[in-house]
């Protein structure tokens, strides 16, 4: 086969970001940023680390010297951006990443040089931080740095914006230790559904539920994909099985909004073991009380009205009015 | 317990940029199926199996667990996972094979770099706090390290345009590479510089494959091996995770891992080096001590096919087929992960 298999857009994202804890030295450092201030942390042999880190990276022993390095630096690596990543990269126009080495500090760290192109850029170059006005005690909180000519002052750190509708006149509360952190995750991929499940997927949208088995084998698998899960061999057998199925066990879900695609509770999720299948089916019961649903229960599949190769396309199981399947007829499934 | 463990059998995918048609499982059962062929160990009496995946890559939490729809794992098998280059599963393999537990094991590894953007997901191994937040990819990462190299003025520019150009041409005989040309350092110095240092051919093609690996013990390992690999030593380091604490123009942990591997001790013939990127091999080269007359990646390396996280398990593999049919006696493998080579492991091999 060389056809392209289905394929399906999938976002990793995790609404509003992973919330972290911060710890000791990331929040000095990050309360530092949000002052306008680079915090490192002096280590065993006197060297000063930025940005700080609860443990001495040569010895693992415990540091807590903290001392305040910069603002100038010199960049020590840096490599120009010309086609920056929109949504992840922190500017949209060109720009570099470069490694800093604070003022008073012997390590560097990665941030972002703003400048007007690579032939302005070398290691060696002095640079300064531009401070954003609103800082929240987060690694952005230096918008950038800039190159410093020769002489020039550092531009001290604004002071931040008082919010709004603060009393002008009233001192403001000294703001605590930043103590957490959110960070967003977004990644988008396309993903192949493979030969096996492709296949299994097309017969769906023509209301049939094909399975596979190796050679050899008695064990039709469905979903198939692609293996016999116990001996590793391919299963190029294909099997259609039936659309009707006995409930080999189930739960019912009270708890409302698991899925966009979630019936109103209480509903049913099953395991249904397919004629013909020797791998239950994950499915919903409809059609009966979540009361009366049973293992053993003879059950069939409904199609949607417009099924396509989609496992949706099966909406869901409903009793077929046959008697209970006996235990001893699925017990090896259940 | 003897102490001789030995690669008997390797086999790997035909890497693509792209494979549209298969899944991971399929991608697998093929290259298992093979390396146990050759091994010519039945696949029940195999004691213990381990590989190496990465679930971001999909993007789907314990996608590993439906890579062993692959293998076959009933009855219940010996099993274990690395979220990381299938080189550590050997290792982990290696280790229980030592142990006396059990004297052969399976290991492989996967990976579809192409499903989502490879550069942007290897961001989330680095530092959570300081530096994902900024969002620099695998290839940025990578350009700041040979940035510093090139401002440590042993290595020029030219050096890394002769790194990728010999890799280019050596995979012109290897059916498995993505990428393979018949090209010269002067025809890649004169392409632009994409990754200011780094031009194209100085990074990675981005790959799909997988791979597969069978060890043995001593007297099994001679039997069902005509010239098994021994593992003569093997060893792995890691770098403080902060990018800016390092020296990155040299490897301390790779020359610490060579060192405890025996790379040095007594000639080799070939070294695979896991180069992403073309600025690595000279600091790899420096660290492991290797000289001229070591023949450095000549399947082409990672710089024409990575199908990441069997890509150092490749590096194995590769040695391994070379002292399986005579070519070399000995021979070094490297494998590493993490930014700017951050965590290194060196395999040494050879005939006995």
């Amino acid at each position: 086969m060389d056809a392209d298999t289905l394929v399906e857009r999938h976002v990793l994202e995790y609404p509003g970001g992973y919330t972290r804890s911060l710890g000791p030295a990331e929040s000095r450092f990050l309360t530092g940023l949000r002052d306008g201030r680079i915090v490192g942390v002096r280590l065993g042999d006197g060297r000063v680390m930025v940005p700080p880190a609860e443990y001495d990276p040569e010895t693992a022993r415990p540091v807590d010297e903290y001392v305040e390095v910069g603002p100038a630096g010199v960049v020590t690596a840096w490599t120009w951006v010309s086609e920056p990543r929109p949504g992840k990269h922190p500017f949209e126009r060109p720009f570099a990443f470069a490694l800093v080495r604070p003022d008073g500090a012997d390590t560097a760290m990665l941030h972002v040089l703003d400048a007007d192109g690579p032939a302005s850029l070398r290691v060696g170059m002095r640079v300064a931080p531009r401070w954003r006005a609103e800082r929240r005690g987060h690694v952005t909180d230096i918008e950038a740095w800039v190159p410093l000519a020769e002489g020039e002052p550092v531009p001290a750190p604004p002071a931040p914006a008082p919010p709004a509708g603060a009393d002008p006149d009233e001192a403001a509360e000294e703001p605590g230790p930043v103590t957490r952190m959110v960070s967003p995750v977004r990644l988008e991929y396309e993903i192949n559904a493979g030969i096996a499940p492709t296949r299994y997927l097309h017969a769906l949208a023509e209301r049939r539920i094909v399975g596979q088995k190796a050679a050899g084998s008695d064990h039709v698998y469905v979903p198939p994909r692609g293996s016999d899960p116990t001996t590793g061999a391919p299963t190029e057998v294909e099997v259609e099985v039936g659309q009707d199925g006995t409930v080999t066990t189930f739960c019912v879900v009270n708890i409302p909004g698991l899925s966009d695609l979630a019936p109103p509770v209480p509903y049913v999720c099953a395991q249904i073991l397919l004629d013909g299948a020797d791998t239950p089916w994950f499915g919903l019961v409809q059609g009966l009380d979540a009361d009366d649903v049973r293992m053993g229960l003879r059950v069939r599949a409904v199609w949607d009205d417009d099924p396509a190769p989609d496992a949706r396309s099966i909406k869901w199981f409903e009793p077929n009015g046959e008697p209970d399947a006996p235990y001893e007829s699925y017990k090896d499934y259940a | 317990m003897s102490g001789e463990v030995a690669v008997v059998a390797f086999a790997q995918t035909k890497h693509v940029a792209r494979d549209r048609e298969r899944n991971e499982v399929e991608l697998i059962i093929p290259v298992v199926r093979e390396a146990i062929e050759r091994s010519g160990i039945p696949r029940h009496e195999i004691g213990f199996t381990a590989s190496g995946s990465c679930d971001y890559l999909a993007g789907g939490p314990f996608s590993f667990v439906m890579g062993l729809d692959a293998v076959g794992a009933w009855p219940p098998i010996r099993e274990s996972h690395v979220e990381a280059d299938a080189a550590w599963a050997l290792h982990e393999a290696w280790v229980a094979i030592l142990t006396g537990e059990v004297d052969s094991a399976l290991v492989y590894g996967f990976g579809k770099s192409s499903l989502g953007d490879v550069h942007e997901i290897m961001t989330l191994q680095t530092d959570p706090y300081h530096v994902a937040p900024l969002w620099p990819s695998m290839v940025d990462l990578a350009a700041l390290q040979a940035s510093a190299l090139l401002a440590a003025g042993e290595v020029t520019e030219r050096d890394l345009a002769e790194v990728a150009a010999r890799c280019r041409t050596a995979a012109l005989d290897n059916p498995n590479a993505v990428v393979a040309e018949a090209v010269d350092a002067d025809e890649l110095l004169a392409r632009p510089i994409t990754h200011p240092p780094l031009r194209d051919a100085d990074v990675f093609p981005v790959t799909d494959g997988a791979a597969a690996v069978v060890l043995a013990a001593g007297d099994l390992a001679r039997d069902v091996c005509s010239r098994p690999a021994w593992i003569s030593g093997l060893d792995h380091r890691i770098e403080p995770q902060a990018l800016g604490v390092r020296d990155l123009t040299t490897s301390r942990s790779t020359a610490l891992a060579g060192a405890n591997a025996g790379a040095s001790a007594g000639g080799l013939d070939a070294a695979e080096l896991h180069t992403q990127f073309s600025h690595e091999e000279p600091i790899l080269r420096q660290a492991l001590g290797l000289g001229d007359g070591v023949d450095v990646n000549p399947s082409g390396g990672p710089l024409t096919a990575n199908p990441v996280m069997s890509t150092g398990l490749i590096r194995i593999g590769e040695i391994a087929a070379r002292i399986h049919d005579g070519r070399i006696d000995r021979g070094l493998a490297h494998a590493s992960q993490g930014p700017a080579l951050q965590q290194n492991l060196v395999c040494v091999m050879e005939a006995r």
